[in-house]
């Protein structure tokens, strides 16, 4: 229907033809269709959210033994929102919870990676299956990234001194309504919509050229099989582009389609989501650089090896 | 009435102190707004997910930035 409406639009109403033709029907189309289910998405995703807050999380997985502990964490991650300015308070609220160091970096991993813009656009681009795939594999990810973190020994590295509480977390009673749940979950889509809703029409804009003009084999070359090194490449360029992940995905399906390995594009888009820069600068203020290098080099690594991992088998 | 806005500086954070200082201009009568930066502080209210709003010494909200009539609403 939408395929249809979008064709009626630019050949029969606008008279375009040949690549010009492609370039904006391509844009439009997949405009709309980005829009439509990040709005969706992230409203589903908002309501759930009202019914899980950080600290429903943090008294939940007090107490919980190590790996169980990393496990759920991580699941958690997926379904709790996160925004890297409350990284300190976070961090020190696990800690003081005496929740274990590597518990919560699995889901100071999760968090953000399964983040709902990312999983909304993964789905909107491209379908069920690869979404599943990136949110399987980045559990694990963070599940041994933050076992192996806890492993290491770090506390030490954690600069400010947090007092251990005794006893039980009290849990904070915050009740709410169903049309309480349902505006505020609507508020939420409204505001990230109003935030990335230009973000994904130049990402599409951009990608849409490459579509119409930039043949496959440059694509090829530079980020498909011919390169050995286009996965750590690819996660290098990842780390720095955090705020802009909403225009970074509709490219990577652009990429992809004119031949990109579809390792290479899941290490990439797992790169901008969860290694963040902004993130890493926040977090200094309480960890030793050491703690934050550890991080950042155990869930590059893994991400480099998923990469690998795919394009091997795919 | 005693409200908090504990917050370590996002810009969300700000948001919030604003909207509640509006509330209470709304309001009338006798109340103060003070914005809580300290760390140690904010865990002690055990919230983890910034703003936060206490009022009276409990904390009616985590993680969002309220709208005014919530924030009145709370105050009755």
């Amino acid at each position: 229907m939408w395929k249809e409406t979008v064709d009626y639009l630019t050949l029969d109403l606008l008279g375009l033809t040949g690549r010009i033709n492609e370039t904006v029907n391509f844009f439009i189309y997949d405009t709309l269709k980005i829009w439509f289910l990040l709005i969706t998405i992230i409203f589903v995703v908002s309501y759930l959210r009202t019914h899980f807050n950080t600290e429903y999380v943090r008294a939940y997985l007090q107490g919980k033994s190590e790996f169980t502990g990393n496990v759920l964490a991580a699941l958690f991650g997926i379904i709790t929102p996160f925004c890297s300015c409350s990284a300190i308070p976070l961090f020190l609220g696990f800690i003081q919870a005496r929740i274990p160091i590597g518990v919560t970096f699995s889901f100071l991993i999760s968090s953000p990676m399964n983040n709902e813009i990312a999983i909304a656009l993964l789905f909107g681009i491209f379908g069920w299956k690869i979404t599943a795939i990136y949110i399987g594999f980045g559990l694990i990810v963070a599940i041994f990234g933050g076992y192996f973190i806890g492993k290491m020994n770090m506390q030490k590295y954690i600069l400010m001194d947090v007092q251990a509480m005794e006893g039980e977390l009290e849990e904070i009673q915050i009740k709410l309504t169903f049309k309480e749940r349902v505006k505020e979950a609507w508020e939420y889509t409204e505001e990230i919509f109003k935030k990335i809703w230009l973000y994904v029409l130049i990402g599409v804009g951009i990608g849409a050229l490459i579509h119409g003009y930039i043949p496959a084999d440059f694509i090829a070359t530079y980020a498909g099989a011919e390169n050995p090194f286009a996965v750590p490449i690819a996660v290098i360029m990842g780390i720095p582009m955090y705020s802009n992940a909403a225009g970074v995905m509709p490219l990577v399906e652009v990429l992809t389609a004119k031949g990109m390995l579809l390792g290479t594009a899941l290490a990439f888009m797992m790169a901008v989501t969860a290694l963040s820069l902004p993130e890493a600068m926040i977090l200094k203020k309480i960890l030793h650089i050491k703690l934050i290098g550890v991080f950042f080099l155990i869930v590059g690594l893994g991400i480099i090896g998923i990469g690998y991992l795919f394009n091997f088998i795919l | 009435m005693k409200i908090e806005v504990l917050g370590t500086g996002c810009a969300k954070c700000k948001t919030l102190l604003e909207v509640s200082k509006e509330a209470v201009a709304k309001k009338g009568g006798f109340h103060s707004v003070e914005k809580v930066e300290d760390i140690q502080k904010i865990m002690d209210y055990g919230v983890i997910s910034t703003p936060g709003l206490v009022i009276d010494g409990k904390v009616v909200s985590t993680g969002k930035v309220l709208t005014v009539d919530e924030i009145l609403a709370f105050m009755h």
